[in-house]
């Protein structure tokens, strides 16, 4: 009836995992009472749960992402008090099997769940207020993408309480993650967890690279489209190449381990670095999807603050589609050590090495943004000078280890853990959060504080530096990732180093939380309301709405006649939001549940499957497939604004506007 | 507040050289192997090559964000500037430099020092040759010229070419020894190679730098470089092992174990390794000389007969 699930799976006997029950208990159910005591949940459900406005969506995206943060970090810093006691025989606190839980989930969430999640949330935010356009083309299916990709970080999340999670590393190479040797729920819960999520990202890729090459506002040719929207457009094309290639690996896994087939086994004709290179194929472009919205940020946010236009915009946008060309073409860097001939090898290194010349392009592009120019020292520039030089040196190791032989004794070490935290923490995170500084007031009308968002990038930037040049050292010392415990006493004092490193970034995330706090404290204060909706003398049409923008994002499609629109409207004197003009109705998509349900159904779904529990695996399909046909059914999907209300809504913010230019 | 601050310095100054020449004995600046040394040169020649942009880079970065900061109104301010084709020229040319001096580089070193790549054998020294099987979760290492096999320990002359011939009879793992330089996956049904060589004696970490586990962080062995004589008297103690292997030991000593002590075999069976690739291959194994497969039964007698 319950097929392997039994009261066994309940990991009761292990006091971490129970706390952490314990805490998830407490705080859910205060969450749960707090919205009940002040009756928010029909609020929460029209407004939110339901919606498709892509602006709610992003700011869900990026809770779901601050969340996941903590648990991957609470992950990584378990990880790294571990490897500070477990020396010379001593065990430490986290036997094998709970240790190679925490890195798989580590990596496995802090990719698929806070990063890309993150990434989706500024997407979501920014690009269709960045090209005129009044929500994405598939409103729904944004909504759809969200909710697959909520659930999946749930299931990962159950695995901690019911069962366990695969201990075969984030990437679950198989032959270990065949049944044969990993015959637990771990494994099946990783599979269905990416997979149901990925279904989410492959409809954003697609959702995105529809709304921009469709729903630009008129004017705004591609050479005239902001640089982050450039971003947005290569890596929805990478994750609708690339994602596919993922299903299929873990497709073929979930064969293997449910019907008993033998794709990737050791026997029976199966062949394991077919995998890695299926993997791999997907996740080498993934890294870079995750890296060029990073850069995109970047571009904004140099150029705006160095009051500038930024510097050899037709170079970067050049640069950005040679990265998302090349980086279909090094995936074998990941496995140089499986014995591949030298040709075959030095191809793919020197491809690899060939993806540094655009992204060093990118970098002194940066650098003569803010070469005679007004550089400002926002919160959001710390993070972007901390960013240029973290990641030259994350990019430096990167191109060592490109290089085969000198990767043969670099591969799989401490190094490695170095370069693609150094280029993740480095660029991606510090992009992300930059972004986050960068667009908040757009999205909520206030500001972040700016003193707990500087004292924030100092831990993480210090933090991050003590965090892992010891593991650049240890990687030259020999060193393997995944270990649980060690002898070498060579070793210890840099893992020390590297435990106050992230307890450096630990203070970090609070300094995060604490800006987040203080912030919506001070949110009334006049300096740090944003009346006007461009609070930083911005550059691109996101800034010519009000924040938080109205619904339907403009009153007025606005017209785009040179690059970086805003600021040549500005400039000329023209009113992008053409204030006080005819308004005409506007058509928006209604709010639907139908994203949620399939979410739930699917979660029904996943978890039953990974326990074998085909009765109500059923009924989760049956729900997604009755729900999918139901939409498909409902014509009643969208309204029209009447013109008086826009007219409404577009006074009300220019009076606004006027009172407070009277003050 | 000088007094108590200069001292803190100058000793933070001492513990920063310290850890400098602490540098030396890191096991890849220190390599005991001809790869390991070159692949040492390999990875500081590329790194200066490198530096030689990341650090104007880093310099730049402070000082533009310095030079121009807003509070600075004597520095130039051009805020329509965004273009020059000279600047564009030197930032595509510079790094295009570097990178085809690296990719030189990688070409040469790719074919020099390729793991499948022979050494070049000495006057005196006949290369070794050493069969690899990853288990879980130890090492087990089959010389066949000398008939025996042992757990956990690697035993090689210095100066003498060792041929690596490396497969799992459990999951993916690496076959890593650090300071005597390159690492190769070992994988089931598979056979991978490696080349090395010691340039001094001394007992070296070898490790598995690939995740195969529980019992993953033990799957650690000694690989013990040592002179002619000694090594041959290693081989005597080895023999002089009362444990022997043939197929009915070998299942017990492939079933799991977590940090399995060294063991010795006075005697191995012939073909175990050719067996243990075959058995992922119905029966069949590739013939290393001809890279044609063909079946267990006639390797074998084929083996046979050349003896």
């Amino acid at each position: 009836m319950l097929g392997k699930l039994s009261f066994a799976a309940i990991p009761y006997d292990v006091p971490i995992l129970v706390g952490t029950f314990l805490g998830v208990a407490v705080a859910g159910l205060a969450v749960l009472g707090l919205v009940t005591y002040y009756g928010k949940w029909g609020y929460l459900w029209r407004e939110w749960l339901t919606s498709v406005d892509h602006k709610r969506l992003g700011v869900m995206y990026i809770v779901l992402a601050l969340v996941m943060l903590f648990r991957g970090f609470a992950d990584a810093i378990m990880m790294r008090s571990q490897l500070a006691l477990a020396y010379a025989g001593n065990p430490g606190y986290l036997p094998p099997h709970h240790y190679d839980q925490i890195f798989s989930a580590h990596g496995t969430i802090m990719i698929f769940f806070m990063a890309m999640a993150f990434m989706t949330g500024l997407f979501n935010i920014v690009v269709p207020l960045q090209i005129g356009a009044r929500d994405v083309a598939f409103p729904f299916l944004n909504s759809l993408s969200f909710w697959m990709t909520t659930i999946s970080a749930v299931l990962i999340n159950v695995s901690l309480f019911i069962g366990e999670f695969s201990q075969c590393g984030w990437l679950a190479y198989p032959p270990l993650s065949e049944s044969q040797f990993s015959p637990g729920v771990g494994v099946d819960y990783y599979i269905w967890a990416v997979q149901l999520s990925g279904v989410g990202t492959l409809l954003t890729g697609v959702n995105f690279f529809t709304t921009i090459v469709k729903m630009r506002a008129p004017g705004m040719t591609f050479m005239k489209m902001p640089i982050f929207t450039w971003t947005a457009l290569t890596a929805s094309v990478l994750i609708m190449v690339s994602f596919p290639v993922l299903t299929v690996a873990l497709g073929l896994l979930g064969l293997d381990r449910y019907l008993g087939m033998h794709f990737f086994t050791n026997d029976g004709g199966g062949n394991q670095m077919l995998y890695l290179s299926l993997i791999w194929a997907w996740g080498h472009p993934e890294v870079y999807i995750l890296i060029l919205p990073a850069f995109g940020v970047f571009s904004e946010v140099t150029s705006t603050f160095s009051r500038k236009p930024l510097f050899g915009y037709n170079t970067m946008v050049y640069a950005t589609c040679a990265i998302m060309v090349l980086s279909f073409l090094v995936w074998l860097h990941h496995f140089f050590t499986m014995g591949a001939g030298a040709d075959v090898n030095a191809f793919f290194g020197i491809m690899t090495m060939i993806i540094s010349i655009p992204t060093g392009v990118k970098i002194f592009n940066w650098l003569f943004t803010m070469y005679k120019g007004r550089v400002e020292f926002h919160a959001t520039m710390y993070w972007t000078i901390g960013f240029i030089i973290t990641f030259s040196i994350g990019g430096m190791t990167g191109v060592m280890m490109a290089i085969p032989a000198a990767d043969f004794v670099l591969h799989n070490s401490l190094f490695l853990i170095a370069h693609f935290h150094n280029v993740i923490i480095g660029g991606v995170y510090f992009g992300y959060v930059a972004g986050m500084n960068f667009w908040f007031p757009k999205v909520f009308g206030f500001k972040l504080n700016e003193a707990w968002g500087k004292r924030a990038f100092w831990f993480w930037l210090v933090g991050f530096y003590f965090a892992f040049v010891p593991l650049y050292v240890l990687g030259f010392e020999g060193m393997t990732r995944r270990l649980n415990h060690y002898d070498n006493p060579a070793w210890h004092p840099w893992l020390l180093i590297a435990f106050g490193g992230a307890l450096l970034i630990a203070c970090g995330i609070v300094c995060q939380l604490m800006q987040i706090y203080v912030s919506i404290r001070d949110r009334a204060l006049p300096e740090n309301v944003d009346v006007t909706g461009d609070p930083w003398d911005a550059r691109t049409l996101e800034w010519s709405t009000s924040s938080p923008p109205p619904f339907y994002n403009f009153a007025v499609v606005p017209h785009v006649h040179d690059l970086d629109a805003f600021a040549h409207d500005k400039e000329m004197g023209v009113d992008t939001r053409a204030a006080g003009s005819t308004y005409e109705q506007i058509h928006m998509p209604k709010n639907t549940a139908a994203g949620f349900f399939v979410g739930v159904f699917s979660l029904v779904l996943g978890f039953a499957a990974i326990w074998y529990i085909w009765w109500l695996a059923a009924i989760g399909l049956l729900g997604v497939i009755v729900t999918v046909i139901m939409r498909s059914a409902d014509n009643d999907v969208d309204y029209y604004v009447p013109a008086s209300e826009v007219a409404r809504i577009e006074n009300e913010h220019t009076r606004k506007i006027m009172a407070q230019a009277a003050e | 507040m000088k007094r108590t601050i200069l001292p803190k310095l100058s000793s933070l100054l001492c513990m920063g050289s310290t850890l400098l020449l602490a540098g030396c004995d890191w096991d890849l600046m220190d390599p005991k192997g001809t790869i390991g040394l070159q692949e040492k040169s390999l990875i500081i020649t590329s790194t200066i090559a490198m530096l030689l942009v990341v650090v104007p880079v880093c310099i730049m970065t402070l000082v533009f964000a310095w030079q121009y900061r807003a509070g600075n109104r004597t520095s130039e301010y051009l805020p329509k500037w965004s273009h020059s084709n000279k600047i564009e020229v030197a930032v595509w040319t510079i790094p295009s430099i570097i990178i085809l001096f690296l990719g030189v580089i990688t070409y040469q070193t790719c074919h020099s020092l390729d793991p499948y790549k022979p050494l070049p054998e000495g006057a005196s020294a006949k290369p070794l040759n050493v069969e690899v099987v990853a288990l879980d979760w130890k090492w087990l290492f089959i010389y066949p010229d000398q008939g025996i096999a042992t757990v956990n320990q690697l035993a090689m002359p210095v100066n003498t070419p060792v041929n690596f011939n490396i497969t799992s009879d459990s999951v993916m793992n690496s076959f890593f020894i650090p300071r005597l330089g390159s690492m190769i996956y070992a994988m089931a049904g598979m056979q991978t190679q490696l080349h090395l060589s010691a340039t001094e004696a001394g007992d070296y970490l070898g490790e598995s730098a690939n995740f195969s586990g529980r019992g993953f962080s033990d799957m650690k062995f000694h690989a013990l470089a040592m002179s002619d004589t000694d090594f041959n008297a290693w081989v005597e103690k080895v023999k002089a092992s009362s444990e022997q292997l043939d197929n009915a030991d070998y299942s017990k000593l492939a079933a799991p174990s977590e940090a399995n002590p060294v063991e010795y075999f006075s005697h191995v069976e012939p073909g175990l390794f050719n067996g243990i690739v075959a058995k992922y291959n119905n029966g069949m194994i590739m013939d290393k000389s001809t890279g044609k497969m063909m079946h267990m039964q006639s390797a074998m007698s084929d083996m046979q007969m050349k003896e």
